[in-house]
């Protein structure tokens, strides 16, 4: 029987839930890499044994750790992140232009055919390879060609934190980036494009449909169909059937279409969640009621789920990279909050439970299924 | 023999006791110090300063002799009473919280 790992990363560490299919009683193992910020812990999968964490201190920089037995013991591995070439500049908040500087790593991303590949993005906005497990890295800089000079922080800074491998094929990646917008390669990581047409920040730029400014908060797509790719944007969710080439909005029904997750369905690509947040200003659920709301018609119409979720007096946030499907045959859905609870669904949103109380604020949560 | 006591997660990171001890030749300045410990003890690169631009983390700080250096140039030599082992250069986790 399968079972699933979850893996969590918080302000003060990561911590490691591990269930049987069923997904009711749940073992916490934690927290490794006490007191310090976990931003992303991902598991492989060719080999989900591996597993990738990204701590972040403003004290001791950064320091990134893999386990190769899928977490009971971990390795320090390589934390040096050397931009390629010219350093350049972009934006800072008052619009100067100011070098680049390596601050931390937003994201893991094992590659899904080779072991020992991995790619990692950073803040300042760039993304780094690495092809022996995470010793040694090399910047893509390609992608800070693309207008960088243009690109500037979001209010959590100018991190590079969600990459999409297309399964289908390898060569093709995608990356968002706040406050630039979303990117794609065809060829592994050496040229790029800015993928950004019909994205609207009028409230954010100047110009609303800038080619590169857009505060993209998280990006997602289905396995089976990569060409279709599915946005919450600082406003506004969107969705692209051609690759990124062209975006529109799907918010509908939303009752806020501000938020920071997406995900989609494991079995279903039509269907995808989002957590509604009440404004930019405003960093809780509206109403002070934590709700879910899913779409099973790709973003045309939403429904809420809210079936052991609070109520009342909820102001929490989720930040956009603590929401997760599983892979099981009855979709798990989970997601974490800044008020350290995690929340898991084993019915595809349905029905929820509160697998932990009291973490510390969750940064991420990845899930993995165990044969 | 110049003696260095790092923080305790650099002590847990590197798997060191709270102590370290490093011979080095008389005059060592600061930067000539971060090498031989980045050198000794790989674990710590990027750590203590920036792995590029080898500027120090600016939430450490470098103390000796009852005053604090760490705004001193990376080519300045280290007091007599660090060189010569009297006295320890602790590196300090800077104070925050509320």
């Amino acid at each position: 029987m399968s079972s699933v790992r979850v893996l969590v990363g918080t302000r003060k560490g990561a911590f490691i839930f591990t269930s049987d299919y069923k997904r009711e009683k749940w073992d916490i193992k934690g927290p490794l890499f006490a007191g310090l910020e976990i931003y992303h812990i991902k598991g492989s999968g060719v080999d989900p044994q591996r597993i990738y964490a990204s701590q972040v201190s403003d004290w001791f920089g950064q320091v990134n750790h893999r386990s190769s037995d899928g977490g009971l013991s971990w390795k320090t591995i390589g934390n040096k992140f050397d931009y390629e070439g010219e350093v350049g500049t972009h934006q800072d908040f008052s619009g100067n232009q100011i070098p680049w500087k390596f601050r931390r790593i937003w994201a893991f991303e094992p590659s899904p055919t080779e072991k020992d590949t991995v790619f990692a993005g950073a803040e300042d906005a760039a993304l780094f390879k690495s092809t022996d497990g995470g010793m040694t890295w090399q910047e893509l800089p390609g992608l800070r060609e693309i207008h960088s000079n243009m690109w500037m922080p979001g209010a959590g800074g100018m991190g590079l934190h969600t990459i999409l491998i297309n399964p289908k094929n390898p060569e093709q990646i995608f990356v968002a980036i706040s406050a630039a917008g979303v990117f794609r390669t065809n060829d592994g990581g050496q040229t790029w494009s800015g993928i950004n047409h019909g994205l609207k920040s009028e409230y954010e730029l100047p110009n609303p449909e800038a080619e590169v400014g857009h505060c993209v908060h998280s990006i997602t797509m289905h396995p089976s169909n990569p060409n279709v790719l599915f946005m919450q944007k600082h406003w506004d969710v969107m969705r692209s059937d051609n690759a990124g080439d062209d975006w529109y909005e799907v918010s509908d029904n939303l009752p806020s279409d501000f938020g920071f997750p997406i995900a989609v369905h494991a079995h279903e690509p039509e269907t995808i969640y989002v957590i509604p947040i009440k404004s930019d200003l405003e960093h809780y659920p509206l109403e002070g009621k934590l709700r879910v709301y899913r779409s099973r018609t790709g973003g045309y119409g939403w429904e809420e789920l809210n079936k052991g979720l609070p109520q009342k007096d909820c102001y929490v946030n989720i930040l956009r990279s603590a929401l997760a499907v599983d892979t099981l045959e009855s979709c798990g859905v989970y997601f974490g909050t800044t008020g350290g609870q995690l929340y898991v669904s084993p019915d595809s949103g349905e029905t929820w439970q509160t697998v932990a109380q009291n973490l510390p604020a969750v940064l991420s949560v990845e899930v993995q299924v165990l044969p | 023999m110049i003696r260095v006591i790092l923080p305790t997660y650099l002590q847990r990171l590197a798997n060191l006791g709270r102590e370290v001890h490093l011979e080095l030749d008389d005059d060592v300045t600061f930067l000539e110090l971060m090498d031989v410990i980045e050198e000794k003890y790989p674990m710590l690169k990027g750590t203590i300063r920036d792995h590029v631009s080898k500027e120090r983390r600016a939430y450490l700080r470098f103390f000796a002799c009852g005053q604090d250096l760490s705004h001193l140039a990376p080519e300045t030599l280290l007091p007599r009473e660090v060189l010569i082992g009297k006295e320890p250069l602790r590196i300090v986790g800077a104070m925050s919280g509320g």
